[in-house]
C-alpha cells in the first residue's frame, strides 16, 4: 500500500512538471508582454514589469490588431454558420429522400475527404482572380457551404437519432418540407451542429495559408496574417510589443477554451472511437 | 425513404459550390501542372509542356530535401508525441494507481492544440533567438550553458525544435484519443490476464496494444496526413524560405514559394500533385502494414 502511495506521488510530480513545461512558453509570453525592450534584452525574469501600456502603444501605432481580430471573427462566424446550415440541409436531403445519383455523391465524398486542401490552392487562387474576388473574403467563406466531412457527420447523426415518423406526422399536418427542416430537423441536429461548429470555428480562426494567398489589403488582414506582418517589422525592434501582439492573439482563445474544454474533449473522444 | 424532387433543391447549394470551389480548382491545378504558367498574365500566355514539370520534380534536389525535411520533422514529432500520450494514457487508465484530476490534466495538455500556429511559431522564433531569447537567457542564468546556443541557425536544432513544438501542440490530442481507445477495451480481458498471472508487460503487449490497433492506426494516419502538410510553423519560425540552410523547407512551404514567391504556378501545381501522391502512398502503406496477417479487424475499437 505504501509503495502505491509513493508511486502515485512520483506520477503526480511528473504530471505537474509536464504541465509546467507546457505552460512555460505561454507564461514567458505574458510576462515579456509587460516588460520593456531593454528589460528583455538585459535578461530573463519570471516577474511581470510595468511596460504593458507602452508596449500596447508601440504595437497599435504600427498595426491595428483589433481590426485583425474583427476580421478573423467575421470570417470564422460566417464560415461556421454557412457550414452548419448548408451541411445540415444537404445531410437532411441525403438522409430522408431517395433520388438519382445519391450513391454517386456519397462515393465522391468519401474519396474527397482524403484530398489535402493544398491540392486546389493554385486553382482556387486563379479561379478567384478570374471572378475578380481576389483580395475579398468570398474565396475564404463560400467554400464552407460544401464541407463533405460535416455533411457526412450530420447524415450519420440524423440516421441514428431522427425517427422518420416525425416527418410523416409533420406532412400529415400539412407542414412543408422546408418548414420541417427548419422547425424539426435543425433542433434535432443541434448537438451535432455544436460539435462540428467548434472545430469549424477553430479551423477557420487558425487558417493561415489561404488568407495568406488570397488577401492583399492590410485592412482585410486576418489575425494570423497580422501576426506574420509583425515578423521583421519596425515593431520587432521592441520585443515587448511583439510579445504583446502574440499574447493578444492567443489569450482570448485560451479564455474561450476554459468554457468549452469539456465539450471539445468529449467530441474528440467520440470522433476517434467512431472513426 | 421518400421520393421527392425537392431533394435536388436542398442539395443544390452544396453541389454547385462543391463543383466550383472544390473540384474545379483541383482539376485546374492539374491543368496548370502540365503548363509553364507563371501565375500572371492569364493562361493564354502559357504553353502546354506535357509532363516536363513532373520530370523536373523527380530530379529536383530541393524537392527531395523538402520531402526528407518534412518526414524528419514529422517522424521526431510523432515519436515524442505518441510516447508521451501513450505513457499518460496508460497511467490514467491504470486500475491500481487510480489517478485523480483526469479532466484537468486532459484540458491543460490539450490547450496548445487550439492556439493559432502562426502565433505559436512567431512566439518560439523570439523565445529561441540566440541573443535575446528567453530560453538562452534562462539556460545561461541557471548555468546550464555558458554560451548562447544559436538554436535557429543550426539545421539539426531547428528541425528538432519544429518537431518538438509540433509534439507539444499535438500530444494532448493524441492522449485524449488513446484514453478513449483504452477505456473501450473490455475489463474482463484484464481480469482474465490477472487470474492467469500475466505481468504488466505481457498485459500491455498481448491485450492493450492489439486491442488499440485500430485507434493507433487512426492516430497514425491523421498524424501523417497532417504532418506531410506542415507549413505555418516552418514558415514563421525562420525566414519563410526554409532557413537555416534549407532545413525547414517543407513540401508545402516549397509549393507556396514556387507558386507565390517565384511565380512558377505550373511547377507549384506539379508539387501539389506530387504531395497528393505521396499522401496516398503513405496512407496505403500504413493500412497494409498495420493490417498484415490479421484476418479480421474489429472496426473502430468499439466494445
Amino acid at each position: 500500500m505504501k509503495d502505491l502511495r509513493i508511486a502515485r506521488g512520483v506520477v503526480y510530480f511528473f504530471l505537474v512538471l509536464l504541465v509546467i513545461i507546457c505552460f512555460i512558453p505561454f507564461y514567458m509570453m505574458i510576462v515579456n508582454a509587460t516588460r520593456s525592450n531593454s528589460e528583455i534584452l538585459r535578461g530573463f525574469s519570471l516577474m511581470p514589469s510595468d511596460a504593458l501600456v507602452a508596449n500596447y502603444e508601440t504595437l497599435t501605432n504600427y498595426i491595428n490588431i483589433w481590426l485583425g481580430f474583427r476580421n478573423s471573427l467575421f470570417i470564422a462566424i460566417s464560415v461556421t454558420v454557412l457550414n452548419a446550415y448548408f451541411s445540415a440541409l444537404t445531410a437532411f436531403a441525403l438522409a430522408v429522400y431517395q433520388f438519382k445519383g445519391k450513391n454517386g455523391i456519397f462515393v465522391v465524398f468519401i474519396v474527397l475527404m482524403m484530398v489535402p486542401g493544398q491540392l486546389g490552392l493554385i486553382g482556387l487562387y486563379d479561379l478567384s482572380a478570374t471572378f475578380g474576388i481576389l483580395d475579398t473574403y468570398w474565396p475564404l467563406i463560400i467554400p464552407a457551404i460544401a464541407a463533405p466531412f460535416t455533411v457526412f457527420f450530420f447524415r450519420q447523426y440524423l440516421i441514428t437519432s431522427m425517427p422518420m415518423s416525425i416527418l410523416e406526422s409533420g406532412r400529415m399536418d400539412g407542414a412543408g418540407e422546408a418548414y420541417m427542416f427548419h422547425r424539426l430537423v435543425l433542433p434535432i441536429l443541434s448537438p451535432a451542429i455544436a460539435t462540428m461548429g467548434i472545430f469549424t470555428f477553430i479551423g477557420s480562426w487558425n487558417n493561415f495559408l489561404f488568407p495568406l494567398v488570397i488577401i492583399r489589403s492590410p485592412r482585410l488582414y486576418t489575425l494570423p496574417i497580422m501576426i506574420r506582418q509583425l515578423q521583421g517589422s519596425p515593431v520587432a525592434q521592441n520585443l515587448g510589443a511583439i510579445y504583446l501582439g502574440i499574447a493578444i492573439s492567443v489569450v482570448p482563445i485560451m479564455v474561450a477554451f476554459i468554457f468549452l474544454s469539456k465539450y471539445i474533449i468529449s467530441s474528440i473522444s467520440a470522433g476517434a472511437v467512431k472513426g | 425513404m421518400t421520393k421527392d424532387n425537392r431533394a435536388y433543391l436542398f442539395i443544390a447549394p452544396f453541389v454547385i459550390v462543391f463543383l466550383s470551389f472544390n473540384i474545379y480548382p483541383i482539376l485546374l491545378t492539374f491543368y496548370y501542372s502540365v503548363t509553364n504558367y507563371s501565375g500572371m498574365g492569364g493562361l493564354e500566355n502559357a504553353d502546354f509542356i506535357g509532363l516536363d514539370n513532373y520530370r523536373r520534380l523527380i530530379q529536383d534536389d530541393f524537392f527531395f530535401q523538402a520531402f526528407f525535411n518534412t518526414i524528419r520533422i514529422w517522424g521526431l514529432n510523432f515519436g515524442v508525441q505518441i510516447a508521451i500520450a501513450l505513457g499518460l494514457a496508460l497511467l490514467f487508465t491504470d486500475l491500481r494507481l487510480k489517478l485523480k484530476g483526469l479532466n484537468w490534466f486532459r484540458a491543460l495538455f490539450f490547450l496548445p492544440n487550439i492556439i493559432t500556429i502562426a502565433s505559436v511559431a512567431l512566439l518560439f522564433s523570439i523565445l529561441l533567438d540566440w541573443n535575446y531569447g528567453s530560453l538562452n537567457q534562462m539556460l545561461l542564468s541557471l548555468n546550464i550553458i555558458d554560451r548562447p546556443i544559436n538554436w535557429l541557425n543550426n539545421p539539426t536544432y531547428a528541425q528538432s525544435w519544429a518537431a518538438l513544438i509540433g509534439a507539444w501542440m499535438w500530444f494532448g490530442n493524441t492522449f485524449i484519443i488513446l484514453m478513449a481507445g483504452i477505456s473501450g477495451i473490455p475489463k474482463d480481458f484484464y481480469e482474465a490476464a490477472f487470474i492467469d498471472g500475466a505481468n504488466w508487460w505481457q498485459t500491455f503487449t498481448k491485450i492493450t496494444l492489439p486491442q488499440l490497433k485500430p485507434i493507433l492506426l487512426y492516430v497514425f494516419i491523421t498524424s501523417i496526413i497532417g504532418g506531410l502538410q506542415i507549413f505555418d510553423l516552418p514558415m514563421l519560425l525562420t525566414d519563410g524560405r526554409g532557413a537555416p540552410r534549407g532545413s525547414l523547407n517543407t513540401m508545402v512551404l516549397y509549393l507556396y514559394n514556387q507558386g507565390f514567391s517565384f511565380a512558377n504556378f505550373g511547377y507549384s501545381a506539379a508539387i501539389a500533385y506530387g504531395l497528393f501522391l505521396i499522401t496516398i502512398v503513405f496512407s496505403a502503406i500504413t493500412f497494409k502494414t498495420m493490417y498484415r496477417g490479421q484476418v479480421k479487424v474489429k472496426k473502430g475499437g468499439k466494445k
